[in-house]
Order: structure tokens, then sequence, then C-alpha cells
């Protein structure tokens, strides 16, 4: 294949989920005329990642109706999606990729969206074990609701006390399994809320049954016949017919690397969603970008994320100045509990909680006086005047913002 | 089953017909213009803003709380805003016109 001039070139994407899917339609919107190229490594029809540890999960749904768009709508935009292809590598030089094929495509643009594979921990047996699985794809999710529905009552250890994990573990006791989390930290979302949080949904799962076990460092994993031993370095065992590992992600980096782009947990982006070639954009899970809002370095895992940058990068493409400035945002559905979250906490050195009853209330995160996030849980409203108290970059009057007689609207809570 | 018309910022004008699933499937589904989806319709997003024609909103009954507040994101949301994820189809909705937010 060679690139056509005509009218913008050939736009070349490798990753066809979030971020490249939502690139390649925000592209053709921009007004782009040239050929836009998908190339993803799974099968699959692009599909929704948040559901499959959730309603997906939990489900009876097949892929297709978890579909990103609708199959017809590629044709529509003149969209040409090339799916089960693995690109084995970039030439910067000729502007060209290489298919794991053999195959060479050129470019004129080229777009990253290659996002994260989950990460497997150090763990003695891990990979032996064929027990084992981790969750990020729609086949995953095909083999664990299998796993979990030809066993009366499976016993599921799930590995990592992070949103992914903690998810699973809502889903699979939905669906009958009796699940234990284990989590190496002290506490559960240990790296990404405040201890409050950490406690409610220590106890909401506990309430459904889950055991969520705090402190449990996973040393390694064995198996008799019948299941699989997972092995803490406590000398704690936890029989389980299915073991899922839910302990982070890995950036699927390599293939900018051996570019010579510039790597530094994530792919360097500018905010314009550019690489350190000019004719190389990245978008999504795998990009880390200089946020303006928090005035440092980030690399984020959220849809939101993907979906900005890809339009972003679109705009850039397509010859406008664009500025990716967007809040960071993101969501967690347990049981019947929707966690909400505008913002980013790290840094934080002070919490308030605003408590509406038992199962509603949010987590204010401050540097000094200064808003950084919230945690809304079953509380929309929280979660949208946070968002536009953080968009706005007001100070707020935290003896309000507490005061359940004080309606939360943002006029309220400025303070003068 | 119910027929949904879309109205979208183009002024174009599709008529699609569902059985179940909610609004915003049946539109992703189809390729409607401006209803994105992105939370994948779990009232997370507010990427499938919709405004009832004001004589239907009878049959899709009003926004819930949680869509309420969530619809205060977007500054044009009005009485007849919806997030279309919260639809369900079922013959109750059938010949409702929606016009998809920009
Ligand atoms: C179970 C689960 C639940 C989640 N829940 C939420 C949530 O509630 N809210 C939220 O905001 N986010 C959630 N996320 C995160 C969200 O899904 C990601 O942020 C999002 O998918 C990122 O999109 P992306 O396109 O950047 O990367 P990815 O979705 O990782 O997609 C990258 C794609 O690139 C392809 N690829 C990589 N390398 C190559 C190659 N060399 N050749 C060809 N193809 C390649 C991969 O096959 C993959 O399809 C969740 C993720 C998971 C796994
Ligand atoms: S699809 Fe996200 S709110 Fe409706």
């Amino acid at each position: 294949m060679s690139a056509t001039e005509s009218n913008g070139g050939r736009c070349v994407v490798i990753g066809a989920s979030h971020a490249g899917v939502n690139f390649a339609f925000a592209l053709r919107k921009e007004g782009w005329e040239g050929e836009i190229q998908l190339f993803d490594a799974d099968p699959m029809r692009p599909y929704h990642r948040p559901p499959l540890s959730k309603a997906y999960l939990a489900g009876t749904d097949k892929i297709e109706k978890n579909l990103l768009k609708a199959e017809e709508s590629y044709e529509r935009e003149k969209i040409d999606l090339h799916l089960g292809i693995k690109v084995a590598a970039i030439k910067p030089g000729e502007r060209t990729i290489q298919l794991d094929d053999g195959r060479r495509v050129a470019y004129d643009k080229l777009v990253l969206a290659t996002g994260a594979r989950p990460l497997l921990p150090p763990i003695v047996g891990i990979e032996a074990c064929s027990r084992v699985s981790v969750l990020r794809t729609a086949s995953d999710v095909e083999h664990i609701r299998n796993k979990v529905k030809e066993q009366v009552s499976s016993r599921v250890v799930i590995i990592g006390g992070g949103y992914i994990g903690l998810e699973t573990a809502s889903s699979l006791s939905k669906m009958g399994a009796s699940v234990v989390v284990l989590e190496r930290e002290e506490r559960i979302l240990a790296r990404v809320t405040a201890p409050f949080m950490s406690d409610y949904f220590q106890r909401l799962h506990a309430a459904h049954g889950v055991s969520v076990l705090t402190s449990k460092n996973v040393v390694s994993i064995g198996s008799s016949r019948e299941c699989g031993i997972v092995i803490c370095d406590d000398g704690s065992q936890y029989p389980a017919e299915l073991v899922i590992v839910g302990v982070g992600i890995q950036v699927n980096q390599e293939l900018a690397e051996q570019a010579g782009l510039i790597v530094e947990n994530g792919i360097r982006v500018d905010g314009r969603a550019q690489t350190s070639d000019p004719a190389i954009y990245a978008i999504g899970d795998c990009t880390n970008h200089f946020n303006l809002h928090y005035q440092r370095f980030v690399r984020l895992e959220s849809v939101q994320n993907a979906v900005d940058q890809a339009k972003v990068a679109a705009a850039a493409i397509a010859g406008k100045q664009p500025v990716y400035d967007a809040l960071p945002w993101f969501w967690s559905d347990q049981f019947d509990t929707k966690l909400q979250i505008a913002g980013l906490s790290a840094g934080y050195n002070r919490i308030l909680t605003r408590i509406e009853h038992a199962h509603c209330f949010s987590v204010w995160y401050f540097k000094d006086d200064t808003l950084l996030a919230v945690d809304a849980v079953n509380h929309a409203k929280s979660y949208v005047v946070g968002t536009k108290l953080l968009k706005d970059k007001q100070k707020v009057d935290v003896a309000r913002l507490t005061d359940r007689n004080i309606d939360l609207k943002v006029a309220n809570l400025i303070l003068e | 089953m119910a027929q949904i018309t879309f109205v979208t910022s183009d002024n174009d004008s599709i008529t699609l017909e569902g059985t179940s699933g909610s609004v915003m499937s049946l539109a992703v589904g189809h390729g409607v213009k401006g209803i994105d989806g992105d939370c994948g319709g779990v009232c997370s997003c507010a990427t499938c803003h919709v405004f009832v024609a004001p004589g239907d909103l009878e049959k899709t009954g009003p926004a819930s709380e949680i869509e309420t507040d969530m619809l205060e994101l977007d500054d044009n949301a009005n009485e007849f805003s919806r997030l279309c994820c919260q639809i369900e189809i079922s013959d109750a909705i059938d010949g409702i016109v929606l016009t998809v937010a920009k």
C-alpha cells in the first residue's frame, strides 16, 4: 500500500478502541477527506471497555450490544477498519508502519492509540496456572463468564482491590460466585481515594458477602487438580476455581520507544496530542501529557481522556490549533452504588465530607484551599457542582460546603 | 415495538424501530449523529442528551433525579431534556420525536 496524497493524504491509526475510534470519527467531522485506516490486534468490532467489569460481565448480552459505533457507521464515514492485525513496527524515517504479516502501510499522519494491557506482577506461578485470567478485552470476559457459569458455586480470588478488581467482585458475586479480594495495601483503593471512601467500599462489599482482605501480599499461585491456590506472604492460602489479576496496567509504548519517540511513563505528547515526531500523534491511555489544570505531567486511564484527546488530535491534524485542557472525570459502578469522580485528588492535604445520608455523600479533596477533586457516591449533584467549581477554579466556602442545610449549588459555595 | 424519530443538528430526521434496550443504544447502533454514549449508557457522561418533543413528554416521563443533576452540566438543558440512555424502549414510547442536543 502506498499513501495517496489527495486531500489530506492517509491517516493511519494504531489501536481501535475508545481513543482510536473516537479519533477517526472526529477527524472526518473536522473535514479530513483523505483515507483513515484503523488497525487493531483485537478481532472484535470495537466495543466499550468500562462495562466489561460491570453490567456486561454480570449480564448475558453479546458484545454486539456493547459496540462503540454501529458497523455501518465506519462504512458511511469511509473509515477502514482492519481488525485482528497487529502492528509490528513504525518506521518514522520512511513514514510507514509494518504489520506483523510483513506488509507495510505508508502514512502521512500516524496516530498511536495503543492503550494499555494488564500488568502481571511477579508472582511465582502466575503464568503457569491455567486458572489465572486478566480482564481487559471482550474475550477475557467471555472466558471469565464461562468459567463462572460452568461451576455451580465457583470460588473466585481477585488479586487487587482497585476499581476494576472491586467492580469485577461485585459483578461476579451477583452471578453467584463466592468472591475473595486480596489487596496488598492496608486499604482498598489506597492509591486513588481517601480512607473514608476505602472504608465505605469495604463495608459495601462485606454487606454483599464479598470478602475483601487487605494487607494481603500474594507471593505465589499453585494448583491442585481441582483448583488454583493463591498463597500470601503471611502464609494464608485461598483456593479458587478462578483467579483474576487486577493490579493495574502497563502502557503499550514499545512501538513508540522503538520508533525513537520520547516516552516517559507513557508516550509524551503536547497540548495538541503531538509526539516528539511532528507526523505522529498519540492519544488515550498510552499517553503522558502536561495537564494544564493541575500543572503537572499525568498519565490517565479513562474514557474521558481517550475521547477528549482524540478530539484534540483530530482538530490538530485538520490544521486547527486546539489545546487539551479538559477536566479529568471517571466513574465506577459497584452493586447499586454509583461513584462519580471529578478531577484528580493526588497531592491533597485536606479532605471534607458532605453527607446527605448513609449511602449518599461526597468527599472533597483540597490542597490548602484549592479544590482538587470530588468523589460523589450516589450523588450526581455533588459531581456536577464539583465539576463546575473545578472548571472555573473557584475558591470554595468550606463551611457552607459541609453544611447540609445549605443547598448544594455553585452560587452558594463560592467564597466571596 | 416502538418507532422513534431523531432530529439531528443538521436537521436530518431519522426514524428507527426498536423493541428493547435503551434509546441511546438504538441511536448509536444506527449511527445517529450527536448521540455518542461515551459511558455506554450508565448516566455518567451526558453525551446522549436529547430534547423530547413537548407533546411526547407524557410518554417518556420526566428525567430522574440523577439525570436532572447530570443534565446541569449542559447549559442548554431545559424541561424537555433527557439523557436517552435512561429511556427504555417499549410500546409506550411509540411515535416519539427526539431532537439531538448539540
Ligand atoms: C474492565 C475495565 C473497566 C473500566 N472502567 C472504566 C470506567 O468505569 N470509567 C472510565 O473512564 N474508564 C474505565 N476503564 C478504562 C478505559 O476503558 C480506558 O481508559 C480506555 O479503554 C482507553 O482507551 P484507549 O483507546 O486509549 O486504549 P485501549 O482501550 O487500551 O485500546 C488500545 C487498543 O490498541 C490495540 N493495540 C495495542 N497495540 C497494538 C498493536 N501493536 N497493533 C494493533 N493494535 C494494537 C489494542 O488491541 C486495543 O484494542 C476501564 C477499563 C477496563 C479494562
Ligand atoms: S450514555 Fe452516558 S449518560 Fe447516557
